[in-house]
């Protein structure tokens, strides 16, 4: 079974305020990172993983009357946002969330765990096949 | 069967052959789409049997031969299903009934891999898929190989080909070598489409996707076979040694955490002094005749930062003198962009500075990161902590780089940092 686990992060400027932690920590942050996504690797469960860009210049689309996009935004309020994203593919949803555990103790400032929050789903299937 | 499980010689081999072969079933077939699929079927049929079998005294008429008789079976039952229909087609069935046997030469395949090159990079394709058609049917790459390349799913670029491969049909490109100014246009939009290969394996070397850089080692592949057939063109030697020239740098380039090391702070002991060397070589040959184009400059520029031992050894202005060159011949904000960088390295930070004031005035670069991270480095060199960190954070903050952004948080963090233990006022060193 497939999961998307989703890390919500503050701006820089939030909560975890990234543009303020050391060049080391934000180093060990980056090595960690690395480090899961290569450990997810040789385990056989990583399917995808992106991260994405911030979200400075988001937009929410909508199609108006005519088909035509009406957009709104950016929203530099914002406090959280979808920071990135992993598919895996696991045996069960307990294994996804020991995955997410993992990912959510990502190093901090002094290498403390951020224990971040990482919102697990499962990604739905084809139809069964018959027989 | 993929590359991976096949014998690396069988592979070699037969990635070497699949264009030759591909060209001449073309130039005789005349449906580039079904010469296409054969010559893919032949592969396979060589992947299968030569490892078990050896592989055969005549390898590209094997591979020829096999290719055809697919064509004719197809033919036949295609020509069976007709026959109550057409009986004109009999003709064309007479043409295709004789296959040449294996043992059979096949001649002017270099000019064959050419024209293959010249109709897949043709402009009426978009740039994504001249990339892939080149890949496939050039590089002798399998779809799901350039999918993986490309980290889209199988059945996506099964279909971008398959569109690319519709467009040539309906353009009606005849398989033929483009002459006079048509053929310098496409020789231009071959070394493109070589060039955007390259770049899209380089730039993303780093990260969980290790295999990318197989892009870029297939970009210069490729480029060394153009070389091969077109050893008098500077720039088809200006491209292939730009590939070779950035290659070399590779293993420097990122550290144990993937992060991006940017040129000045490199261990140059970790570059590749053999691809440098061939490098150098050939763009001193190509400029020595008296040849000038973008690709060879910028060559000319990265064998300039490669033959310096450390980084502040390198002769800024000489760089300085080819970026000018380049900007004349470009009209291209990125190349004015870097001349900025050189003139700040030659005549100092504050220079820079004042030649990107221009880049704001033309507009193209509006907002784009790579102009604030240049505007930080500046204003860092010039021990203006708060301007770069502010100008950092907004670079960090635009990118669609993941290792680019680490990168640029990087910087200022450490500004920052030795912002916060130094007393108020201190210079950055």
């Amino acid at each position: 079974m497939k999961f998307m686990l989703m890390m919500h992060a503050p701006r820089g400027t939030g909560d975890y305020k990234v543009n303020e932690w050391s060049p080391e920590d934000f180093k060990a942050h980056i090595g960690f990172m690395h480090e899961l996504n290569r450990g997810l690797m040789a385990e056989g469960v990583w399917v995808d993983a992106q991260g994405l860009a911030a979200p400075g210049e988001a937009r929410l689309v909508r199609a108006g009357r005519d088909g035509a996009p009406v957009t709104d935004g950016p929203f530099p309020e914002a406090k959280e946002f979808l920071a990135g994203f992993w598919i895996v593919e696991v045996d069960s949803p307990e294994r996804a969330c020991e995955i997410a555990a993992r990912a959510s103790a990502a190093p901090g400032p002094g290498g403390a765990p951020l224990n971040m929050p990482i919102e697990v789903r499962q990604v739905m299937s084809a139809p069964p096949t018959d027989g | 069967m993929t590359a991976d499980t096949l014998d690396p010689a069988v592979a070699r081999l037969l990635r070497e052959l699949a264009p030759q072969v591909l060209g001449a079933v073309a130039r005789r077939h005349g449906d580039f789409d079904a010469a296409e699929d054969a010559v893919q079927e032949a592969l396979v049929a060589a992947a299968l049997q030569w490892p078990a079998q050896g592989i055969p005294q005549n390898p590209r008429g094997w591979l020829y031969h096999v290719a055809l008789r697919r064509i004719t079976d197809h033919l036949r039952s295609e020509m069976a299903r007709r026959r109550r229909e057409d009986a004109v087609a009999t003709q064309v069935w007479a043409e295709w009934a004789f296959v040449p046997p294996p043992e059979v030469e096949i001649g002017a395949e270099g000019d064959d891999t050419l024209k293959l090159l010249f109709m897949c990079c043709h402009p009426a394709l978009t740039p994504a898929s001249a990339i892939a058609l080149t890949l496939r049917a050039v590089g002798g790459l399998t779809t799901a190989e350039i999918a993986s390349a490309f980290l889209v799913p199988e059945a996506t670029m099964a279909q971008r080909i398959s569109r690319a491969k519709a467009s040539i049909k309906s353009s009606g490109v005849p398989f033929t070598m483009p002459a006079g100014a048509e053929r310098a246009e496409r020789l231009g939009a071959v070394l493109h489409v070589l060039y955007l290969v390259f770049n899209e394996g380089y730039a993303s070397s780093s990260g969980p996707r290790l295999q990318r850089t197989d892009l870029s080692n297939e970009a210069i592949r490729l480029a060394r076979t153009l070389h091969d057939l077109l050893p008098e063109d500077g720039e088809v030697a200006g491209l292939l040694a730009l590939m070779l020239l950035t290659d070399a740098r590779r293993a420097a380039r990122t550290g144990p955490a993937g992060e991006l090391i940017p040129l000045d702070e490199q261990d140059r002991a970790l570059w590749d002094p053999a691809l440098i060397a061939e490098g150098v070589a050939l763009v001193s040959d190509a400029l020595s005749r008296g040849s000038v184009g973008a690709y060879q400059l910028q060559a000319a520029i990265a064998a300039v930062h490669d033959e310096a031992a450390r980084a502040e050894d390198t002769d800024w202005p000489q760089i300085l003198a080819l970026y000018g060159v380049l900007e004349r011949m470009s009209d291209n904000p990125m190349v004015s962009l870097n001349r900025a960088i050189a003139a700040a390295m030659v005549h100092g930070a504050q220079a820079g500075l004042k030649a990107l004031e221009a880049l704001d005035e033309d507009g193209r670069l509006r907002g784009h990161y790579r102009l604030d991270a240049v505007r930080g480095h500046l204003h860092e060199r010039l021990g203006d902590a708060e301007r770069a960190i502010a100008h950092y954070r907004a670079a960090a903050e635009r990118t669609a780089s993941i290792p680019e952004r680490d990168y640029l948080t990087l910087k200022a963090a450490r500004l920052a940092a030795g912002r916060r233990v130094a007393p108020a006022g201190t210079p950055a060193p």
